[in-house]
């Protein structure tokens, strides 16, 4: 099983039948896993806000939801982690693609991963670094522990993470 | 008619369907003519109800009616090619136009001035989009409802607010009223 399949076997083991993205050259295997699975619905969207708007309508019509994002979108989405997901108490993982970090080959993208863990720290969001492909395994249990605390959660996964998974 | 009368208008027709009801005034107002545990009021996030009224109308088949507004539309544009695309017949958007940020003291909007949303919506590919006037958004809806089709409203009203006390329910409550009402 790829690691990308492997990810999606994970989101529908922990009953996640609604996933948005926003597109990122390392989530790309997973994206097209997603879009050719029948047992999850994906929407694409045009921004991570207006993505965990149709996670938390999801949720409350009754789908578990997931949103699959890039870390350098982080600081367009902490009004609505605040003041939707947490204050109303929303579990939502997020499979984040955490650009800049070792074996990053834009320099631009290194810009925002200096910020990223200090920002999910910043609204105690509990958040996992997948640096190695075998890492993966805690995957299920990161995606029950949000769900059983009705939180957020951040999966990060870097480059090496996403290399050593080929 | 300001929009807090297009509320008063719609109450008796959206009662009993899924409310999803945007930030700030649009939704105190809401809460004081017609409270229901039915409506979900969002308290922050400003442009995120439509995005959160598709999300529900995916994820169940009951009728979802969001009411954005003109402020708020714009703020998220990105949601109206996201609804385009993924049609769903149970989900109306009603986007109460009154060209202004009416929660922030009626600055005016670009939709007041040159921008139509109504011809955005179309532009995106939305498929039913009614623009109409302060006093047919009752009866729009009402025809919306029947149709069983995704509809896009915008119901134009001039600027002005009630006053009205801020909400203060617990954010937890208003969500598991709401989702046992979803459940029902």
């Amino acid at each position: 099983m790829s690691i990308n399949e492997k990810i999606v076997d994970d989101l529908v083991k922990n009953k996640i039948e609604f996933v948005t993205t926003v597109p990122c050259k390392q989530l790309a295997g997973v994206i097209s896993v997603l879009e050719n699975s029948d047992r999850v619905t994906h929407v694409p969207a045009n921004k991570e806000d207006e993505g965990m708007g149709l996670c938390a309508g999801a949720y409350m019509g009754g789908m578990r939801s997931c949103i699959i994002m890039q870390n350098t979108a982080i600081g367009v989405t902490f009004n609505t982690l605040a003041t939707l997901i947490q204050y109303y108490q929303i579990p939502l993982p997020m499979l984040i693609s955490y650009r800049g970090e070792v074996g990053e080959k834009v320099a631009c993208q290194v810009e925002m991963a200096v910020h990223t863990k200090a920002l999910l720290s910043q609204l105690n969001i509990p958040t996992y670094h997948f640096h190695h492909a075998d890492q993966v395994e805690e995957l299920d249990a990161i995606l029950n522990h949000s769900f059983m605390s009705n939180k957020p959660s951040a999966i990060l996964t870097d480059a090496n993470f996403w290399r050593t998974a080929q | 008619m300001i929009r807090s009368d297009i509320l008063e208008s719609i109450a008796p027709v959206i009662r009993d369907h899924l409310v999803v009801c945007n930030i700030g005034l649009p939704s105190q107002e809401l809460f004081a003519l017609d409270d229901q545990p039915s409506n979900f009021y969002m308290l922050g996030t400003m442009g995120l109800s439509s995005s959160i009224g598709l999300g529900l109308s995916i994820a169940q088949s009951k009728k979802v009616i969001a009411i954005d507004g003109d402020g708020s539309v714009l703020t998220n544009f990105g949601t109206l090619p996201t609804i385009a695309n993924n049609v769903r017949d149970n989900f109306i958007l009603l986007i109460i136009d009154n060209g202004s940020y009416g929660s922030t003291g009626d600055q005016p909007t670009y939709a007041g001035l040159k921008t139509s949303l109504a011809s955005v919506a179309e532009a995106c590919g939305c498929e039913n989009v009614v623009e109409c006037s302060a006093e047919n958004t009752a009866d729009e809806i009402q025809n919306a409802l029947n149709s069983n089709q995704m509809t896009i409203i915008v119901a134009k009203c001039e600027s002005g607010n009630i006053p009205v006390e801020v909400i203060e329910m617990n954010p937890v409550l208003i969500r598991e009223r709401f989702m046992a009402e979803v459940r029902k």
